[in-house]
């Protein structure tokens, strides 16, 4: 360690004003700082000083993302598997990944941990490497042009928006969208913590409305004429439908059939982090036993969203099995779990006030059942709720602050 | 016939004057550069279109629909005004906001002295003249008119107050010198219309 942290003092002059690279500074930085502690911290009074600085709560996210990261790779390379080894009728996939596959002799066999995680990361670190180099590189002009500091921020944007693609998206769209992400949704407003909009719904947001066929598409299945919908597809189909009980549709998700502790594991289709309600609880953990992630936005979240799928399945009269279904399926199927735990809680975009995210909180986790339930046009609701939680969360946080300046001078004036 | 619960949601959320139709873009930009001011101006034009639209919808269907004037007399049956309809709906809505001027002098200085020249500006304001025409192309009857003015006012108040909260957020961040101002404004309200396209087809 000793060496690498010489070798990263004797290039410094370098990078430094008036060296050869003078304008690679941030690149320098950045390397540097992933690797070791910044070597300039406050030092007068008045400040709290404090392990967890940007850096580390950036990595702490990372570290919170992992078992999400795992599953993504086990589930896409499992589904694909299952897929391929069940179906007679289904050919084997075409193209580089399936050459890749053959000539490190794998099998499709959904039993082997090894075949699933390996066909898994030939499906999600192409799409990591896309981001982050698309990603990297804007940030990286960006940095150099305007002067400031590439952040850890960067991080987590590119590990979250890969996590919410399907495992099937062609990888031009990809760079495309956390281009559009990157760019629009942060560095034209100065980089991280500058930003009012979470980059990687943003991202995701814009690929939706351009490409929906892609990312709403109900063969996610990494495997060529497997055909089986995702349950909020499924249900979201029938949604004209009220004579078809919840039972029948759910027979027909993926093909054969899920629980709700399929859904609770993750052993579903679906984008390729979202599936493990598991995976993100872990996660949660992480987040708040850290002081990271809000868990007054978390908690309420699921109880917005259990309060009005609570109404709507308690409504009388025939309704569609969407309309009807049972609050707890609703908090483990799609995306509800990820989006509540990593990225409503983002700081930076969220409600700043302990009320405020309160209300944020439950007004994400209503809207998002009733996008889902009476919105014919989007089967899933939690991205689109975020971001609206996020235009209001400036006017939350104004009413909550008014209120509170209120409260205050009613008991200054009482004295 | 569309409940009046429908008309109301679809005026607030999915057909958003301000960012589904970008309707009255000059003020809702120049004047959400604080919450407080965007509030009043919000108000403002939550009143006159509560007001306006109903009155117009009245002129409408007494005066100038093909056919209207039969009350008056049963030979003017055949004639059609409805070539009028621009210049009377922007007549009223020029009276009303006078009468609304005279009033928030008298009674919130304060207010009408930050509104400045935008509230004779609101006269001009496309989306309370949208609101008008909207009104004629769905054929609303009065109540429904009542109810459209109202939500359409209150759903284009919401999306200044929005973004005047987050302008006031911005206003720590570091924009590149070429967006500061208007366009960093502009980049917001399409991203703000981004998140308002989770309403597009719901109601």
């Amino acid at each position: 360690m000793k060496f690498l942290r010489d070798m990263l003092d004797r290039i410094e002059p370098h990078f430094e004003e008036g060296g050869k690279l003078e304008k690679l500074y941030p690149l320098y930085e950045a390397a540097d700082t992933f690797l070791y502690s910044p070597a300039s911290v406050t030092r007068n009074l008045t400040h709290v000083r404090d392990a967890l600085d940007l850096k580390r709560m950036m990595i702490m996210v990372v570290v919170a993302l992992l078992p999400c990261v795992y599953m993504a790779m086990w589930n896409t390379g499992y589904q694909a598997n299952a897929a391929i080894s069940a179906g007679s009728s289904v050919t084997a996939m075409e193209g580089w990944r399936e050459v890749v596959f053959a000539s490190l002799g794998f099998e499709h066999d959904p039993n082997s941990w090894w075949a699933n995680m390996v066909l898994g990361s030939l499906f999600f670190l192409p799409v990591y490497i896309v981001c982050m180099t698309v990603g990297g590189i804007i940030e990286l002009i960006f940095c150099i042009v305007r002067k400031h500091e590439i952040n850890e921020g960067f991080l987590v944007t590119g590990l979250l928006f890969p996590l919410t693609l399907p495992p099937t998206i062609p990888l031009w769209q990809v760079a495309l969208g956390i281009g559009f992400g990157v760019l629009i949704g942060k560095e034209v407003f100065g980089g991280t913590g500058k930003n009012f909009l979470n980059p990687a719904l943003t991202a995701r947001a814009f690929l939706y409305f351009s490409y929906s066929k892609e990312i709403t598409g109900n063969v996610w299945t990494a495997a060529d004429g497997v055909s089986g919908a995702t349950m909020l597809g499924a249900l979201a189909e029938n949604q004209d439908n009220p004579a078809i009980p919840f039972s029948e549709i759910v027979a027909k998700v993926d093909g054969h059939g899920v629980s709700w502790f399929d859904s609770f594991m993750g052993w579903t289709q679906g984008s390729m982090g979202e599936t493990s309600t598991l995976a993100c609880l872990i996660g949660a953990a992480i987040l708040i036993a850290t002081g990271i992630g809000s868990w007054r936005i978390m908690l309420g979240v699921v109880l917005g969203a259990l309060a009005v799928s609570g109404i709507f399945s308690l409504l009388p009269g025939e309704n569609t099995a969407l309309l009807s279904l049972a609050p707890h399926w609703h908090l483990v199927i799609g995306g509800f779990a990820f989006g509540t735990v990593f990225m409503a809680t983002d700081p930076v975009s969220a409600s700043m006030t302990g009320t405020g995210k309160w209300f944020y909180g439950f007004l994400i986790g209503g809207l998002t059942i009733l996008i889902r339930c009476i919105n014919p046009g989007f089967p899933e609701g939690i991205m689109l709720a975020i971001l609206f939680g996020n235009v209001m969360a400036p006017l939350i946080d104004y009413f909550v602050i008014k209120a509170n300046i209120k409260r205050r001078m009613a008991r200054y004036e009482e004295r | 016939m569309e409940s009046y619960l429908d008309i109301c949601l679809k005026a607030i959320f999915s057909e958003n004057l301000a960012l589904s139709f970008f309707l009255g873009m000059c003020t809702f930009l120049a004047v959400s550069k604080n919450v407080k001011t965007a509030l009043g101006l919000g108000g403002a034009v939550i009143v006159v279109m509560a007001i306006t639209i109903p009155t117009n919808n009245l002129i409408f269907v007494f005066f100038l629909k093909k056919g209207a004037l039969a009350w008056i007399n049963s030979d003017l049956k055949n004639v059609d005004l409805s070539f009028l309809g621009l210049i009377s709906y922007i007549g009223v809505i020029a009276a009303i906001v006078q009468i609304l001027e005279m009033a928030l002098d008298k009674y919130l200085p304060t207010l009408y002295n930050e509104l400045g020249i935008f509230l004779p500006l609101i006269t001009v304001n496309c989306a309370i003249l949208g609101g008008s025409l909207f009104m004629v192309e769905r054929n609303y009857d009065v109540v429904q008119s009542l109810v459209y003015g109202l939500s359409a006012g209150f759903g284009w108040a919401l999306a200044i107050a929005a973004l005047a909260g987050i302008r006031e957020k911005l206003k720590y961040s570091n924009v590149p010198d070429g967006l500061k101002g208007l366009g960093i404004t502009f980049i917001t309200v399409g991203l703000m219309a981004l998140a308002f396209m989770s309403f597009g087809g719901m109601f």
